[in-house]
């Protein structure tokens, strides 16, 4: 067969050929689409749906958190809330997020594919996600769960009187959604590469989503394992966890976080992926250190499973045990820290463009800087007893959850918007959004660090009139968060009908997904590519493009 | 204006298999993939059954009385007839699967449907031991009746939580089982199966093989714990 | 100023100044390191921006012993912050000779706490300065946290299962106590507040509110509950003496040995089937179900007084007290009246 190679980039449309979306009509190609391209699209209209839901819950209780008296919702009702929105935000927004948009439509492409591996199955993803999806909106419409995103034993199992049976049923079925994708994944990164695509060739997002989905395929079974037994003990109303004859509500603990501590590292490993994409692009160089950046995204994984019980350090573990665990926390901190040092010096003697993308990764980076050195503090046990279970934490993780991997998912949204639209996006008004969100961010959480140390706890409803300062001006940061969130939205919206047609490469990058139209054809490449250049090759590029390129 | 032909891939050199699916290359991609992917699915399977036999070893090793008089009121010829039985029944999907390979449609329904057989009997004993067990007031909350022991009998309690639960949802896998066995009945019927195509039989055994594999560690560990207890 | 937007809370205990010193060495290590990667990347941002002359980069890879450099210092500067972190944990983990023992039990939504004198109080804890105090925790239903933002402690408080915390205060005052572990509707409401006062005026508080000592009170069930028919004071009783028997190892029938700490004796009233000591059968009837929680404290209060060694205490769960013990049914407690049904209806 016939190759396509980098230096025959200069590409030429030829007319009328249908893209991935023009290729067929009616609501059912896409809802019976094996396309990776359109499950894509279809999981980005789910997310973004469960978004809104999850921030919902969010501005509620920053609302209510304005006064330290518990006027605004019951208490019971804003328990629901804080769980609700961790269970929405983590397992429907998060989990999925960059993986089931941004991996599934650029993963064949980038490694020069037609399509997943398994593309029913990927299908099947979408629709678990879904059904999911649907049983915990009834659920909430039917009263919802108030046991926190964590479940935690007794109280789950035995005090509470709300749909705790219903929620752990759906977060089971939306866990075969993750463990699904994984394995997709996986298999097509060991067997669909295109000629010529070797290992040391892939782009740092696929070594990303490697990871990732190792982390999705090994850990997700041990949640629904643990929810399997909760569930059990629910209807039965005796189980494993149960004071009562003989069980250990905190093997539920080591059980819960055995999976719980990996699926962090399945929310930001995607998103560093992101980050080494955009950094090359954006410097139009290679990202120093490539072999150190991917062997890093192995090491986070793997060491990610050792690390579950430093979220237990005041619940009752030895104290050697203890120890052990904030050694090993230690440990995979430094992976992390690889890759941020990475990306920075990336930057020297590039040519390094401001556009939204990159605005949104350096942003990340500051932001997940911040995030995880505070995670530094919480390995630390001695300081540790003081700081968990309080507001501290709170902003820890929203740090790298929100500050790290949604600015990240953004970023990654408007890089690859051309390619996965065909249009360009207003860049003033995303400028503007990017801008909002990070400067509301931090005035959201940043005074968190603080009434986490000054002892406010977290997960309550009321609280002392000393916070309120500090309550204050977290909510007002989140009203300006707020508006940044609905900004792409309406921005976005515009620009499939408004925007200027993007050319195959807008941003003058080096990827395979870059060699093809904007939007795809529905089987990616016209003909299979042949690689025969390194990952983020740009002078090779270059030249082979001469000026043609406009930025 | 008429549709543009979009170019494909240069056609195979033989014939376009018809279980070959366009996203592959050819067959040996298909076959490698897919079996890939059950090697992985077969490795969350691990990681399933590993969180719960982890969680019933962290009990074993504190009630290790309870757990001796627990696995007692087990029914071990019961027990041993299924392993048994589901050894047999593997070496039977083996065998369809060389069948497979070498295209014997008959032998290959034969086999499968000797499997199918096996794993039936397996699910048949299996329930005539709950049924017994729930009679004998061994099933965990409110049913639970059994009192032999009276000091030991909350652990025991936990012990068949355990017991239940793991069966149960080994049960639960055979039952897929034997709905795939069906499903691979079917196409090998219709003789879809041959030297060159006979990966979905030979994933069906690695799912089997797994779920017959998953036994192997559920027999010794609830019904042969050897041990002291109170009479 | 400054005192009305504080950034930490009072330090009122021996380890809160610890614990702060660690604060302010992350602080500055992280912030100052954080910052310095802000202006690095500010810098190179701008002064490798993307303009005409500049459309693509310069080939150039910088020295990879840099990459090393990266890797080693981050990680050596991370074991200062594991030893620290470990050394101050220990401090706050391992509980000092002659602490004052205080019983707290977590139920929801409130905190009861016992003194050994026997006095009793809900939501409020009265301790002495300069006195380090030792509280035994226990809870009557979920997972609680006793927290105290001012001492820099806190401890998860579980079901069936004793565990330590101590502090010592160095400053008096009216300082909050926090549940720090979600525990249903009203949460945030199981607050209260922790009085530290001068040793006299503690004094003058015990007095104004005594029941008896816990220990005392204790006698006295051991006498209702008719303990004292098998456990007499010589080798003829049915059970074992019990007198001096509170923090020495216990040999079992099958021969191994057990330290007979809080966990062991209240273990032993709830299922005496457990652990029996060597030499003994096992006739001794369960009291699950009959006593209660608070009486349980006592119980094994007075066992402790009939024992004058201290056990070498281990605050955090040693081996023997893993076993958890089955437990009784909730019991709120004399005098409290019942909360809302707690078990869930709803699977």
């Amino acid at each position: 067969m016939s190759s396509v190679t980098l230096h025959d980039v200069r590409f030429v449309e030829p007319e009328g050929t249908r893209n991935y979306i023009t290729h067929d009509y009616g609501a059912l190609s896409w809802l019976l689409t094996k396309d990776h391209k359109r499950i894509a699209i279809l999981y980005l209209f789910s997310i973004t749906a469960l978004f809104i839901l999850g921030g919902f819950f969010a501005v509620a209780m920053r609302i209510e958190l304005l006064t330290p008296e518990g006027d605004l919702l019951t208490s019971d009702t804003y328990n629901k809330f804080f769980t609700l929105h961790g269970i929405v935000m983590i397992f429907f927004f998060l989990i999925p997020s960059i993986p089931a948009v941004l991996g599934n439509f650029l993963l064949p492409l980038m490694i020069g594919a037609k399509d997943l591996a398994f593309p029913k199955i990927n299908l099947l993803s979408w629709y678990l996600y879904m059904i999911a999806a649907v049983m915990g909106l009834y659920i909430i419409i039917t009263g919802g769960v108030d046991t926190g995103w964590t479940f935690y034993t007794p109280f789950s199992t035995q005090y509470s009187n709300t749909h705790v049976f219903g929620v752990t049923f759906a977060a089971f079925i939306v866990g075969f959604s993750s463990i699904l994708t994984g394995l997709n994944f996986l298999v097509t990164i060991h067997r669909m590469r295109a000629p010529g695509m070797t290992w040391f060739r892939l782009p740092l997002f696929v070594w990303a989503m490697y990871a990732t989905s190792i982390v999705q395929l090994l850990a997700t079974p041990v949640l629904a394992i643990t929810l399997a037994m909760l569930m059990f003990e629910r209807v039965v109303h005796v189980g494993i966890f149960d004071p009562a004859i003989g069980g250990d509500p905190l093997l539920f603990q080591h059980m819960f976080w055995f999976y719980s501590h990996p699926a962090v590292y399945i929310m930001i490993l995607p998103a560093m992926g992101v980050a080494s994409e955009v950094v090359a692009a954006f410097t139009r160089k290679k990202i120093f250190g490539y072999s150190f950046v991917a062997y890093s995204s192995l090491a986070i994984a793997f060491l990610g499973f050792l690390v579950w019980a430093h979220h237990m350090f005041v619940s009752g573990i030895s104290v050697y045990s203890a120890m052990i665990f904030s050694f090993l926390s230690y440990f995979v901190a430094v992976p992390s820290a690889i890759k941020v040092f990475n990306w920075t010096a990336t930057l020297y003697r590039g040519s390094v463009a401001l556009l939204t993308p990159m605005l949104y990764i350096l942003g990340f980076i500051g932001l997940f800087t911040i995030g995880g050195v505070t995670g530094l503090f919480l390995a630390a046990i001695g300081l540790d007893v003081h700081v968990t279970d309080t507001y501290f934490v709170v902003a820890h993780f929203h740090y790298v959850m929100v500050g790290g991997a949604v600015m990240a998912y953004m970023a990654g949204l408007h890089y690859w918007w051309p390619k996965i639209t065909g249009r360009m996006y207003p860049e003033w008004w995303a400028r503007l959004a990017a801008l909002l969100i990070f400067a509301g961010f931090n005035l959201t959480f940043f005074p968190q660090f603080v009434l986490g140390y000054l002892g406010m706890p977290r997960r309550y409803h009321a609280y002392a009139p000393e916070f309120q300062v500090l309550n204050v001006m977290s909510t007002a940061g989140a009203s300006v968060l707020a508006a940044g969130y609905v900004l792409p939205l309406i921005y976005l919206l515009w620009s499939l009908w408004y925007g200027r047609p993007a050319g195959p490469n807008p941003w003058g990058a080096v990827g395979l997904e870059w060699a093809t139209s904007s939007p795809p054809p529905m089987e990616n490449f016209h003909e299979t590519p042949v690689v025969t250049w390194d990952a983020y090759d740009y002078p090779a590029m270059m030249k082979a493009m001469g000026e043609t390129q406009n930025v | 204006m008429s549709d543009i032909a979009i170019t494909d891939a240069a056609p195979e050199p033989h014939a376009h298999h018809p279980f070959l699916q366009h996203h592959f290359e050819d067959l040996g991609q298909q076959h490698e993939a897919s079996t890939l992917g059950m090697w992985m699915f077969l490795s969350t399977e691990i990681l399933f059954f590993g969180g719960v036999l982890c969680a019933y070893w962290v009990y074993r090793i504190m009630y290790p009385e309870a757990w001796a008089l627990a696995a007692e009121q087990q029914n071990k010829l019961y027990g041993g007839l299924n392993t048994i039985v589901l050894i047999i029944s593997s070496l039977t999907m083996a065998l369809a699967v060389r069948n497979a390979q070498l295209g014997k449609r008959k032998a290959t329904v034969g086999m499968l449907f000797a499997t199918l057989l096996f794993g039936s009997t397996f699910l048949a004993i299996k329930s005539i031991e709950y049924w017994q067990h729930f009679h004998e007031g061994l099933f965990p909350g409110i049913h639970f009746t059994w009192n032999e022991v009276p000091a030991l009998a909350p652990k025991v309690q936990l012990f068949m939580t355990f017991y239940w639960s793991m069966t149960g949802l080994h049960a639960l896998h055979m039952v897929i089982g034997a709905g795939l066995l069906i499903w691979m009945m079917m196409r090998s019927w219709r003789g879809d199966f041959g030297p060159e195509y006979y990966g979905p039989v030979e994933i069906m055994g690695l799912y089997w093989h797994f779920v017959d594999i998953v036994w192997i560690f559920l027999f010794p560990f609830l019904y042969l714990i050897h041990g002291v207890h109170h009479g | 100023m400054l005192s009305d937007f504080p950034l930490w809370p009072d330090q009122a205990s021996t380890v809160a100044p610890g614990v702060d010193a660690l604060m302010t060495f992350m602080c500055l290590v992280t912030g100052g390191v954080s910052v310095l990667i802000f202006i690095v990347i500010f810098a190179l941002a701008i002064k490798y921006r993307r303009t005409p002359e500049n459309e693509l980069a310069q080939d150039y890879e910088p020295p990879k012993a840099l990459e090393a450099a990266w890797i080693i210092i981050p990680f050596l500067v991370f074991m200062v912050m594991f030893v620290w972190g470990s050394w101050l944990y220990f401090r706050i983990q391992r509980v000092p000779e002659n602490a004052l023992d205080i019983y707290a039990t977590g139920k929801q939504w409130m905190w009861k706490f016992q003194h050994p004198g026997g006095q009793r109080e809900i939501n409020t804890l009265h301790v002495p300065v300069n006195r380090p105090i030792r509280i035994t925790l226990a809870s009557e239903d979920v997972i609680h946290s006793l927290f105290f933002p001012v001492f820099r402690v806190k401890a998860d408080v579980l079901p069936n299962r004793y565990k330590t915390m101590w502090f010592q205060a160095t400053k008096t005052g009216r300082f909050h106590i926090f549940c720090a572990e979600y525990c249903g509707t009203l949460h945030s409401g199981m607050i209260g507040w922790v009085e530290v006062m001068e040793p006299t005026d503690y004094q003058k508080w015990l007095a104004g509110g005594a029941e008896g000592s816990l220990a005392s009170q204790g006698e006295k069930l051991f006498q209702k509950y008719a303990c004292n028919t098998c456990h007499t004071n010589d080798a003829t009783g049915r059970g074992p003496v019990l007198a001096g028997v509170y923090g020495t190892p216990v040999t079992l029938t099958d021969n191994s040995t057990v330290v007979a700490d809080e966990n062991y004796i209240r273990e032993s009233i709830l299922n005496p089937q457990a652990k029996i000591v060597r030499g003994f059968t096992g006739i001794m009837p369960t009291f699950q179900g009959q006593v209660s929680e608070d009486d349980l404290l006592k119980l094994v209060s007075y066992v402790r007084s009939l024992g004058a060694q201290k056990a070498a205490v281990v605050p955090v769960e040693s081996a023997s007290s893993k076993q958890t013990s089955a437990g009784s049914p909730l019991n709120p407690g004399a005098g409290i009246p019942p909360q809302q049904p707690k078990k869930g209806t709803t699977p």
